[in-house]
């Protein structure tokens, strides 16, 4: 259990005086499975692992990181690091945390039963999953997607600071993506099912979503160009805050990429909205007792009623900033650490996504959105994107539409939320409602 | 990388379960990166990682099992992982005698120097500062990566390669009465500091500077349809994605490509060749054997409007009996191969620019596009843009915002009506997404029109 520990602390030990040095490393056993047609199409099995080495000194940093376990070469990796501080410039805000005092969350993440499965079960469940997809309507066939995966890993850190930390959880989860044709033309459907062991999935729910979004598209036309209320799937309502949330780093805010700096306080979303960033809440996969540089995770309100609380920072971000870390360093093994939101999610409203719908008069349910990495500038806070979804006329549903953007601004968009659902749904690490946006610019014909 | 006794016992072990193919694909990759960011050398990184992923092919399914560990005893040990995974225990299959080629010939390339790369990174840092008094951050990044690899199969190949990718970006932020606005540039070229005997990363800076500041004066985009230049270069992606990945054969094969069944037919006026070349020496998409040990070839997907070829990977050409056309790209040895694009792009035609714009009243220009995405399915696109302006009355007129253009690629394909004889490839070393797989890509186009196009702005009226 402690084998990956024992490693980053005898790394970490060949320090010289005067010398900081972080070591992390993370191990995991994965399966993956893909089928097409009712067979597999291919079957990944591998361990994959790895360490990344930080070293401070004379207030510079280097960094080297390595796709092995070999003390040998980790010993040369550190060197390499430490050859690597030579060329950066001082920075009097670099160091490594000390533990600062607040206690881990005790968080029960991992199942064995995620590994032990046998192989021929996993295909099973994705051969039902197929079977149950195909079963709901004959315009559905399997996209290029029906993928069973499973990871169970383990994490451990260890510095000249006094962090010491390991942890361990597993996940695993199947995916479907659908394509529905009729009179020639096809409409596109996705979903998935995860959980932290195969007892979790809901294999029908992920059947039944992924072909719904497909049918109910079909026949879709480019709408007109129009001002309307949004009503934002959870899944969509989520894309968007996820862009928020990384607008909500310290680390943007002190480099000057946040439209919310030095709004603190200030309202600067409509007083519905309470956003929480809390890595605590084992429902989030990105939940685990400390952050990537060992400090005890903690919840963070990010938008408290509307008003904005603060921001996320790791350890360097802090420092500068000249406040706390708020424990939000996340890092593979071959990055260092930096700040990002780990369980995002928006206390839910009242209403469910039908009031919501009922409560519009001209509207667009969206149920899918492109272009949200190239579309949307964390700088100004301008975006456009690309939609689909369904019309929404007098409180109801009606005909679907596609190749129609939606613009306005993030600022614009968090005071512009008319309700907030209640019908708060996880998707990996973070979670979403059913959000309605007044006066959205729709662009079509 | 591997002995080649070790190899053909490694493939021995794949094919004890009696399936008909067995590959083993190593690869040693050392990689380095150095970041400035407010003024400062912020770190330097290095990476080293190396490993091998065993294929085995049995029937219609491919077990795969990848490992960090070289050595004869957890090669085996992948091999028989692999096996088992794929299934199957027929009587097995004897390995081909190895031959093939050796290490292919490519230019020298000098060696990685730290020094070097920290004062390319403080000149770009310098020159984006003078850009201009509006401009208040300036980041700049240089990266290296150095892969060797060998990919060996029971078919008797034995191949190997070694390539160097360098890429440099800056990137400015501007500030002004309507906010922050970014520019920035990149360069991506498959050499190593050699690269900038050729680009001036000063250029880059001031560059990415001039965009910044250009886009503070920027309006609102329109909203509606309107025809679109795309300038040289910088509108390549937007062929790559919507018309590239349609005609990948894996995703033709699972129906899920608007190309499905168009072979032979006309989609785009005799205007329109699209080829994709993995020759085209030191750019970025270039290698000279593929992840499946195939040699990079020329491709000509769209020939004077009409569909000619689909890119095919080894695995999936196999199946239809015919040879791959050298598309088979893996990110790591952690990753089952994929067909995935090399150099993509668009042939020149034979219109001048500036006529191509002047002979548009109403439209936007598009300089560089941001991201995009493609639904191959339904051949659906979106595409943000980094550098547009207006075209009024033919003549290039103010800076819009970003804005997502979006469109269907068989219409994109049937309208364009201009395309412009400047042909040039997309300087800034793109990193294309497919099923979670990244890979370095090269495009190009020359200046074209198509005649109408959705464009998502929040201009009212």
């Amino acid at each position: 259990v402690a084998e990956l520990l024992d490693l980053c602390q005898r790394i970490a030990g060949l320090a010289r005086a005067g010398e900081e040095v972080e070591v992390y490393a993370s191990r995991r056993e994965m399966t993956s499975i893909r089928v097409y047609e009712g067979r597999v199409e291919s079957f990944t099995s591998a361990a994959p692992y790895g360490v990344g080495i930080r070293v401070i000194s004379d207030g510079r940093q280097g960094f080297a990181s390595a796709g092995s376990l070999d003390e040998a070469l980790l010993t040369r990796t550190l060197s390499e690091a430490r050859d690597n501080v030579r060329f950066a410039q001082p920075d009097e805000h670099l160091g490594l945390p000390t533990p600062d005092g607040l206690r881990r969350p005790e968080l029960d993440l991992f199942r064995p039963e995620a590994a032990s499965m046998p192989a021929e079960d996993k295909i099973a469940r994705l051969l039902e999953l197929e079977r149950l997809t195909l079963s709901m309507d004959k315009r559905i066939r399997i996209g290029r997607d029906l993928t069973w995966s499973d990871s169970v890993g383990e994490q451990a850190l260890a510095s000249t600071a006094g962090v010491s930390s390991w942890g361990r959880g597993s996940t695993c989860w199947m995916s479907v993506s659908t394509i529905a044709d009729e009179n020639g033309s096809s409409q596109t459907g996705a979903s998935l099912t995860y959980g932290r062991s195969p007892s979790e999935l809901t294999p029908e729910d992920a059947a039944g979503e992924a072909v719904q979004k497909a049918l109910r598209m079909l026949g879709a036309r480019k709408p007109s160009s129009a001002h309307v209320t949004a009503i934002l799937e959870p899944n969509i309502a989520l894309a968007f805050l996820r862009v928020i949330g990384r607008t909500l780093s310290g680390e943007s805010v002190l480099k000057g990429r946040s439209p919310f700096a030095d709004r603190v306080g200030e309202a600067i979303a409509a007083p519905i909205l309470t956003l929480v960033d809390d890595p605590t809440d084992p429902r989030s996969m990105g939940a685990w007792p400390d952050d990537d540089e060992g400090l005890a995770s903690r919840r963070n309100v990010l938008i408290e009623e509307g008003t904005l609380k603060g921001f996320l920072y790791d350890t360097y971000a802090a420092r500068r900033a000249g406040t706390a870390s708020t424990g939000s360093a996340v890092r593979g093994y071959s990055t260092t650490p930096s700040v990002s939101t780990r369980a995002l999610s928006l206390l839910p409203g009242t209403g469910t996504q039908d009031d919501l719908i009922a409560s519009v008069d001209s509207g667009v349910l969206v149920q899918s959105v492109t272009g949200l990495h190239s579309g949307v500038s964390p700088v100004s806070g301008d975006f456009s994107v690309g939609a689909a979804g369904l019309r929404i006329r007098h409180g109801a549903l009606d005909e679907p539409v596609q190749e129609m953007t939606i613009a306005s601004t993030l600022q614009r968009m968090l005071q512009d939320v008319v309700a907030v659902g209640s019908d708060l749904r996880w998707f990996g690490d973070s979670a979403g409602v059913t959000l309605a946006i007044g006066d959205v610019s729709l662009g079509g014909t | 990388l591997i002995d080649e006794a070790v190899i053909a016992r490694v493939l021995e072990a794949g094919l004890r379960g009696g399936a008909e193919f067995a590959e083993i694909f190593a690869e040693d990759r050392n990689a380095a990166t150095a970041r400035l960011e407010e003024d400062r050398v912020e770190e330097l990184t290095s990476h080293l990682t190396s490993g091998a992923g065993v294929r085995v092919v049995h029937g219609e399914t491919t077990g795969f099992a990848h490992t960090a560990d070289l050595s004869e005893e957890a090669l085996v040990a992948a091999a028989r992982v692999a096996a088992s995974a794929a299934g199957g225990s027929g009587e097995a299959r004897r390995v081909a005698e190895l031959g093939g080629r050796g290490p292919t010939e490519r230019p020298s390339t000098q060696g990685g120097d730290k020094a070097r790369a920290v004062q390319l990174l403080q000149r770009a840092n310098e020159n984006a500062r003078a850009g201009g008094s509006q401009i208040r951050q300036a980041s700049a990044g240089w990266g290296r990566i150095e892969r060797r690899i060998l990919v060996a199969n029971s078919d008797g190949l034995l191949a190997t390669d070694e390539a160097t990718r360098t890429r440099f970006g800056i990137q400015c932020v501007a500030s002004g009465d309507t906010g922050l606005q970014t520019g920035s540039r990149s360069v991506g070229r498959t050499m190593d500091f050699e690269l900038f005997d050729e680009v001036d990363v000063a250029d880059l800076a001031s560059d990415a500077a001039r965009k910044a500041i250009t886009k503070l004066d920027a309006r609102p985009a329109p909203s509606g349809s309107l025809p679109v230049v795309i300038a040289a270069g910088g509108g390549a992606v937007l062929f790559h994605e919507a018309c590239g990945h349609p005609l990948e054969a894996d995703i033709v094969g699972k129906s899920a490509s608007v190309f499905k069944g168009r072979m032979g037919e006309r989609v785009a006026s005799d205007k329109v060749t699209l080829v994709d070349d993995g020759r085209m020496s030191t750019e970025w998409g270039w290698f000279a054997i593929d992840d499946e040990g195939r040699p990079s070839q020329r491709n000509v997907l769209i020939d004077r409007g009409v569909v000619t070829g689909y890119m095919w990977d080894f695995l999936r050409a196999r199946k239809q009996g015919r040879a791959s056309s050298g598309n088979g790209r893996r990110q790591t040895y952690q990753h089952l191969p994929m067909v995935r694009m090399s150099n993509t792009f668009l042939e020149n035609g034979d219109e001048d620019p500036d006529e191509i714009i002047a002979s548009t009243s109403r439209g936007v220009y598009i300089a560089q596009f941001g991201g995009g995405q493609v639904n191959p399915a339904t051949g659906d696109f979106v595409f943000g843009t980094t550098e547009a302006y207006m075209i009024e009355r033919g003549r290039i007129t103010h800076p819009i915002r970003d804005a997502n253009l979006i469109g269907n690629c068989v219409d994109v394909l049937a309208r364009i009506d201009a395309v412009g004889n400047d042909f040039a490839m997309y300087p800034g070393g793109g990193m294309c997404g497919k099923d979670g797989q990244t890979a370095p890509v090269g495009m190009g186009t020359p200046t074209l029109r198509v005649s109408s196009l959705t464009i998502g702005g929040t201009a009212r009226g």
